[in-house]
């Protein structure tokens, strides 16, 4: 177990040795295999923070979300929010702390319920959670929630299917802040959207984040919206977090090998810049079988033999920056 | 594009360039090249769009309001004998002429239509009911879902037809029975469908961010889930419906299905079987009805998918 | 010379709701051996111009105008037979999710092989050594075993590789690559982008790349077009439109596009610059420029007159009347 970096204020939300593992494939001629989709992580978010999780596909960063909010219960480790742990509580007592971490989704299409008027949507969690004293409280909330997110009010009475992507978004981000949580994982939430919009949400996220005092868990394989909305990074590679801290450090100095590379494969605007590129060769190997050793080692420009043989642990290397690696 | 159709540039192009300033660049403005739709009224729009659903729409309607009206649209007792009159060809009083006990078989399929619609549309609602509570407690709970799949499996290898038959030999036969013999037939299929709606749904992100936003279990089925899965059911319902009538037809047809007495097409048909090759009206016309009817309910099905499609293609 | 010429396009659907301009006077060139990027959000219409240079328009819904000249022949004018003759034999083509594109049940070296027989003839066995020669080509290891795989035994990347090699099989003179790489990560993105241009040095062919990211058209295009709501708002070589872009939508882009660096340059997390709005609707007309609605220059002469595209300096076209011009531009 690896020691899990310290923010800079108390933690909001601590997880210690995240591990959540699937079944796949068992069946009558064949054996049931584990797919370590998260194996072993630990971080915290400080309250008002945004922390970044980024990574490739199938490294496991979509499961730690689903863990935190409980679409998935983890197989091992502890998730403390204010200091009570959540990760083992059954579902009714569950129930009223999930107000407290709230989620926007990836697909502004998909994640509203196309049989429900807007104002439906945002009433559900204020009903869940009992916030709204009476029926005014509640249109008053709901005008409030519009207005914050920068929609219209009559939009309350309308179908998703009646906005655009972007806006469709908004009512994602209203529905989270609804529940009036402390903190919002945001999976992936501005991937599907094109740049102008992606810009304006962004620009939101921020805006509500300094406004509301919200700690943003925002989880992304856009390195670029990352480094300009983050205050902090975690690398994640088939379920192990390889390189954690300040954002600075991460995007300025990264340590980690496959940070580097990551950072130098993202394409620039900028058609002057010769960039030395680090392209790694080769695909993510599978969560199935992980390689032994460290997990970066089959694409790794820099590999060595203890890398194939001895796991690395994630260690400081700086001021709240730490990383997993033999050669740091 | 209809061949008469002439390019045509929109708006007063160079009246608005006279009030430009001389120097500047403007863009020739661009003649659309599909032509307006001619202004129609909704009905002929809806005809146009959908013939299908349209004629089996009207179709189900005529035989619907023929089954309402049964007893004042020219018919005499469907069960009244006149042994004088018996296997007469169509002729001004007997319109579709009369069987071997000289019965008017105008007057009998006219009436025969009322089981017909009683039984499509019963079985049709009491299958839908009862395969959504199945279905979405077999989708939801994991436990369950294995036992109730094994015995709809089970169910399902027999053939439906046999299966209503076989339960029809178990009771005396009326239309009440024939009804819930065909029910219990068609249970496992619309169970089926269901589950793999639920299924599906209860990926979809909405669905994850009701349970996000505390909502209870139970409200997640019946807010979220149950509503959506409406839809596919509707038209699954509209298959069943045809597909109940034809049942009946067959149970009756084969002596299995409502007593002789009442008369239905399928019974009409049973007893018009001896005479086919010399009298083949006593038959054609409750077989006329009965594919008539068949084809427009499933028209009409074809039609609500096609609306739903369209619906959820505009979503997305 | 010039190798496509798209003339004065129009692409035109009939929606229950309207007309929908899709794509409406839409002109640009591709010159033999070249890259020109296609850029825009969703909605601007350039995925519909690469399925009309392909023919694969189903028309109606679709109805088009103008011209697409392919060597001198107009490609909207051909049957389908002899499109079929184009597409996939002097025009290759690249989609975004390789998995939809592949055949299932074919192996790769199959799918690969019979557009060769198809195209120019070649024996089974020739079709097959000629599979395991473009599949080396594309970087793919191991080509004799994997040219009998099918394509889900394949990773992301690889069936990226294989439909690569499946759009260069004939030599095509055009390839059109629509989002190549958008389904992609971002370290596969990197090899294939480096693939493409690596290729297009090897086999001197044309792309036509179709792309939302403009960090990607930096990196492999020569020239770019930018499209807004169906019409082509700027036109410029790489270099030109990212160092002294002339269309406020193009500046709005680049500005709001979040760039690698940003830590270095400010200690806190900044804010991105915005596009204000959205892509108005195509199915009314507009009078006056299309970008009014969201720009923050326009004034009552861009809601009246819609700006035509016109040279700002040499080989650098944009539609705007403010769009600062040089004194060379003509």
């Amino acid at each position: 177990m690896s020691p899990s970096p310290r923010p800079p204020a108390p933690a909001l939300l601590q997880v210690s040795d995240l591990t959540k593992h699937f079944r796949v494939g068992g069946s009558v001629l064949r054996k049931a295999r584990t797919l370590r989709a998260v194996d072993g992580i630990s971080f915290a978010v400080a309250p008002g923070e945004t922390l970044s999780l980024v990574g490739e596909s199938g490294c496991g960063k979509s499961t730690v979300a689903r863990s935190l909010v409980r679409l998935v219960s983890p197989t091992s480790g502890q998730v403390t929010l204010a200091g009570q742990r959540i990760d083992d509580l059954p579902a009714g007592t569950l129930r009223p702390l999930r107000r407290r971490i709230q989620m926007v989704f990836q697909d502004p299409f998909s994640s509203l319920n196309p049989r429900m008027r807007v104002r439906d949507i945002l009433a559900e969690p204020i009903r869940n959670f009992g916030l709204a004293k009476n029926r005014a409280d509640l249109d008053g909330r709901l005008a409030a929630l519009m207005e914050r997110v920068g929609l219209p009010r009559e939009a309350l009475s309308r179908f998703p299917h009646e906005f655009s992507g972007g806006q469709r978004q908004r009512i994602g981000i209203a529905r989270a802040l609804a529940a009036e949580p402390d903190l919002i994982i945001c999976d992936e939430a501005v991937s599907a959207l094109d740049v102008s919009v992606k810009a304006q949400i962004v620009n939101l996220l921020q805006n509500l984040q300094k406004e509301l005092d919200l700690a943003l868990l925002f989880i992304s394989h856009d390195l670029a919206v990352v480094e300009h909305m983050t205050h902090r990074v975690a690398v994640m590679y088939l379920g192990k977090i390889v390189e954690i801290g300040p954002r600075r450090d991460i995007f300025a100095h990264p340590q980690h090998p496959y940070t580097r590379a990551l950072l130098s494969a993202v394409p620039v605007p900028d058609p002057g810049a010769r960039r030395s590129r680090i392209v790694l060769r080769g695909d993510v190997p599978s969560p199935i079988d992980p390689p032994r050793g460290c997990r970066f080692h089959t694409r790794c420009p820099h590999v060595v033999a203890r890398c194939k043989i001895e796991e690395p642990r994630l260690d400081p290397i700086g001021r709240d920056h730490l990383t997993a690696c033999h050669l740091a | 594009m209809s061949a008469t159709f002439v390019p045509r540039a929109p708006g007063a192009a160079d009246g608005i360039r006279a009030s430009a300033p001389p120097d500047l660049a403007i863009a020739e403005p661009l003649p659309d090249i599909i032509p307006p739709r001619k202004a129609r009224g909704r009905a002929r729009r809806l005809v146009a769009r959908h013939p299908g659903a349209v004629i089996g729409g009207v179709l189900l309607a005529v035989v619907l309001a023929m089954a309402l009206l049964a007893p004042w649209i020219g018919t005499v007792d469907p069960t009244a004998l006149s042994p004088t009159q018996r296997t007469r060809a169509p002729s001004a009083l007997h319109w579709f002429g009369t069987d071997l006990l000289g019965r008017d078989i105008y007057s009998r399929v006219v009436y025969g239509a009322r089981v017909s619609l009683v039984i499509g549309f019963s079985v049709a609602a009491l299958a839908s009911a009862a395969g959504l509570a199945i279905g979405l407690v077999s989708g939801m709970m994991r436990r369950a879902d294995g036992i109730i799949m094994r015995i709809v499996d089970g169910v399902m290898s027999i053939p439906p037809i046999l299966l209503a038959v076989a339960l029809m030999a178990l009771t005396r036969g009326s239309i009440g029975n024939v009804i819930v013999a065909i029910t219990v037939a068609e249970i496992p299929r619309v169970t089926r469908l269901v589950r793999g709606v639920v299924l599906s749904l209860r990926e979809q992100p909405y669905v994850d961010a009701a349970i996000v936003s505390g909502t209870r279990p139970s409200t997640v089925i019946w807010r979220h889930i149950l509503p959506n899965s409406l839809a596919p059911m509707t038209v699954q319902a509209t298959y069943i419906c045809a597909s109940a009538m034809i049942a009946e037809a067959i149970l009756s047809f084969i002596g299995a299905g409502v007593p002789p007495s009442t008369p239905s097409w399928g019974n009409i048909m049973a007893e018009g079987r001896a005479l086919w090759q010399v009298k083949f009206t006593i038959i054609l016309f409750p077989a006329i009805f009965l594919s008539l009817t068949v084809l427009a309910v499933n028209l009409v099905g074809d039609g609500i998918r096609d609306a739903l499609d369209a619906r959820m293609a505009k979503d997305v | 010379m010039l190798l496509l010429s798209v003339e004065n396009l129009q692409i035109h659907f009939r929606t229950p709701d309207g007309v929908n301009r899709a794509v409406d006077g839409l002109s640009f060139t591709v010159a033999a051996g070249e890259t020109l990027a296609v850029v825009g959000e969703s909605g601007c219409g350039k995925s519909i111009t690469a399925m009309a240079v392909l023919g694969l328009l189903h028309r109606p819904p679709a109805a088009t105008a103008g011209a697409i000249r392919f060597e001198g022949r107009d490609l909207l004018r051909l049957s389908e037979p002899e499109m079929r003759e184009i597409r996939g034999n002097k025009v290759g083509m690249i989609f975004q999710e390789p998995m939809t594109s592949l055949n299932p049940v074919l192996t790769i070296g199959r799918q690969i092989g019979e557009t060769l027989r198809l195209h120019q003839g070649l024996s089974r066995d020739g079709a097959k050594e000629r599979a395991v020669e473009l599949l080396r080509l594309v970087g793919i290891a191991e080509p004799g075993r994997r040219v009998r795989e099918y394509p889900h035994q394949l990773s992301g990347g690889m069936r990226q590789r294989a439909m690569i090699a499946m759009a260069l099989a004939c030599s095509p003179k055009l390839l059109i690559a629509d989002e190549p790489t958008t389904a992609l990560d971002v370290t596969i993105q990197a090899q294939i982008l480096d693939l493409m241009r690596d290729l297009k040095q090897r086999t001197g062919a044309a792309v036509l790349l179709i792309t939302h990211d403009l960090g990607i058209v930096a990196e492999v295009a020569d020239r770019v077009i930018v499209l807004y709501g169906g019409r082509k708002v700027e036109e410029a070589a790489v270099a030109d439109l990212f160092r002294t872009p002339r269309h406020p939508y193009t500046r709005g882009l680049l500005g709001a596009m979040p760039r690698l660096g940003a830590a270095e340059r400010a200690d806190e997390p900044g804010r991105l610059a915005e596009i204000p709005g959205m892509v108005p609707s195509l199915k009314q007309r507009l009078e006056g420029c299309i970008f009014a609605g969201r720009c923050r220059e326009a004034t009552d002469l861009c809601r009246r007159f819609a700006p035509a595209l016109e040279p700002k300096a040499p080989r650098h076209l944009a539609a705007c009347h403010y769009a600062p011009k040089d004194a060379l531009a003509a």
